[in-house]
């Protein structure tokens, strides 16, 4: 039968059909069925959440460096500087020590200027530190050359 | 056909219940309270940060960085730390050159040498993505890319995003960005691979001051819900109806 209307109509369907079949391999199987979910905020692809769960981290934390270094945990752990983290000084341990095999060691000044700096800020525990003024404070050389990072306590100099 | 008043009120009265009862039935069963009953209930991840201990030394900005594969030299961040210095005569002085991650090492702000006795205060307040109850960046993703952990924690599928950058538009908080490596859009996950596995996000572990801390709003006997629960915190920007989880204390009306 040759109709005018049916013949457009065909098309359509074919059209839709082609849609649904191309839908069909081109969205994942997990994709939106977020168990316990709702449309607005849980509509994904539900492995993308393993994907994250499985980065990679790099940050170990203090009681993994205390396995082998242990004199320098011991060290700062009965010092002023208790509070600080090992990879806020020698970056972070990621597979340390198979990769990379040993850690940065840095001397510079900035290292130590972002806490020693003092600011005269009334409101902020930032003003409570033991601070320095680092123009005066013997400019050009290295903090670790006179304080001892891992214990830094003036006692000991 | 005949049909008797009582018929016509019978039927009346059957055709009203019809057609109302599935409607209640329906409101009964909207998502929200799905997922609330059905959702994983024991856990909801929250935030908070204690600008009162902050001292701006940004290790956790740092952290941050290397932890989540962020590029270290251009001027992008999940996290930042702003320093406001408030004047006795009303001006403030706000910055946050590379979200802080040097720290602040300079009394002088934008070249401008601060006297310190006019300094009314100072302080520092850290940023970091709020993880919405009500996420607008999840609303507006075309493709499903983005979305809500059943425990709080707003994640983007980097194979899915296309890079309209929509999502970037909607955060009120300004805290999405283009990441120039994979091309989509970027965003703090709480350091989902960190807590899912018992640890701290990078920036609490790497805190010496404890500024920041991580919580589960659903466990009573967590301390970070004890303190969200009993002391004075707030939230930024509530008017936008977003419902964030990262809760401060000691915000200032300066900090937006
Ligand atoms: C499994 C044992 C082990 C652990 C755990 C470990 N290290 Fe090491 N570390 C080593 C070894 C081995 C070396 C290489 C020593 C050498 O070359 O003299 C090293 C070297 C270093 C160095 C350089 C020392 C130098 O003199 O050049 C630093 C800094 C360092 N580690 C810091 C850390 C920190 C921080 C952590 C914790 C995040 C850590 N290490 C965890 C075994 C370990
Ligand atoms: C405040 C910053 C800081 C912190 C925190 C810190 N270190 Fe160090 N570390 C340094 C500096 C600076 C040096 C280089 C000292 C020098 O050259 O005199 C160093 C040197 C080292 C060395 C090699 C030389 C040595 O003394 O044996 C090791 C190993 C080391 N640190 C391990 C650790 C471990 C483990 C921790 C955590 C328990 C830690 N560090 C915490 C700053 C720090
Ligand atoms: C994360 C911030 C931070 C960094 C970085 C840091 N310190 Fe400290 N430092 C502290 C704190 C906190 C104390 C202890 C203050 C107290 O006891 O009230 C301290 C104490 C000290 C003291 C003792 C001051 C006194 O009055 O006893 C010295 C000296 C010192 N640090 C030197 C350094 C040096 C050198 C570096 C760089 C290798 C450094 N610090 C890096 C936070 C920091
Ligand atoms: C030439 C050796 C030397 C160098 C280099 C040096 N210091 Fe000191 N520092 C001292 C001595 C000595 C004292 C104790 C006497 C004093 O207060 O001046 C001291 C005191 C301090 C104090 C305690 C101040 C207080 O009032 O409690 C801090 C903090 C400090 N230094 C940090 C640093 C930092 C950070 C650097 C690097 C930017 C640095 N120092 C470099 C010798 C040095």
């Amino acid at each position: 039968m040759k109709n005018h209307v049916l013949r457009p109509l065909f098309v359509v369907i074919i059209g839709v059909a082609l849609l649904l079949v191309v839908r069909h391999f081109m969205v994942p199987a997990d994709f939106g069925v977020q168990e316990g979910g709702n449309f607005t905020y849980n509509f994904h692809r539900l492995s993308n959440v393993e994907d994250w769960k499985n980065f990679k981290v790099k940050y170990r934390g203090r009681e993994y460096c205390q396995e082998c270094h242990e004199e320098n945990a011991a060290s700062i752990l009965d010092s002023p500087h208790e509070v600080i983290q090992c990879e806020n000084c020698h970056g972070p341990a990621i597979d340390h020590p198979d990769n990379p095999e040993t850690l940065a060691i840095d001397t510079s000044r900035a290292q130590c200027l972002r806490c020693h700096t003092y600011l005269p800020y009334p409101t902020s525990q930032r003003s409570e530190l033991p601070g320095i003024d680092p123009q005066d404070h013997n400019p050009g050389e290295n903090c670790v050359d006179c304080h001892n990072p891992h214990n830094p306590d003036l006692e000991n100099m | 056909m005949s049909c008797s008043r009582r018929d016509l009120l019978k039927n009346t009265f059957k055709a009203t219940l019809a057609s109302t009862l599935p409607l209640s039935a329906f409101k009964m069963l909207s998502p929200a309270q799905v997922k609330a009953s059905v959702g994983d209930a024991n856990v909801r991840w929250v935030f908070l940060v204690d600008t009162q201990k902050c001292v701006g030394c940004g290790l956790c900005v740092k952290a941050c960085k290397n932890e989540n594969e962020v590029p270290y030299d251009p001027p992008i961040t999940r996290t930042w730390v702003e320093r406001y210095v408030l004047m006795k005569n009303g001006q403030s002085h706000i910055e946050s050159p590379f979200g802080g991650r040097d720290g602040y090492t300079d009394t002088s702000i934008h070249e401008n040498e601060i006297p310190a006795d006019q300094i009314a205060k100072g302080f520092f307040v850290s940023k970091l993505c709020n993880q919405c109850k009500k996420p607008a960046c999840v609303q507006v993703c075309p493709v499903g890319a983005t979305y809500q952990t059943l425990d709080g924690v707003v994640l983007v599928d980097r194979k899915w995003c296309i890079g309209c950058g929509y999502c970037i538009m909607a955060c009120p908080y300004g805290m999405r960005f283009f990441h120039p490596v994979h091309k989509v859009a970027e965003k703090c996950t709480f350091c989902y691979h960190r807590i899912i596995k018992g640890m701290k996000t990078a920036c609490v572990q790497n805190c010496p001051f404890e500024a920041r801390l991580i919580g589960n709003l659903k466990d009573p006997n967590d301390p970070v819900t004890k303190i969200i629960m009993n002391q004075r915190v707030s939230v930024l920007k509530d008017e936008y109806g977003t419902k964030p989880q990262v809760y401060y204390i000691g915000l200032d009306t300066n900090v937006r």
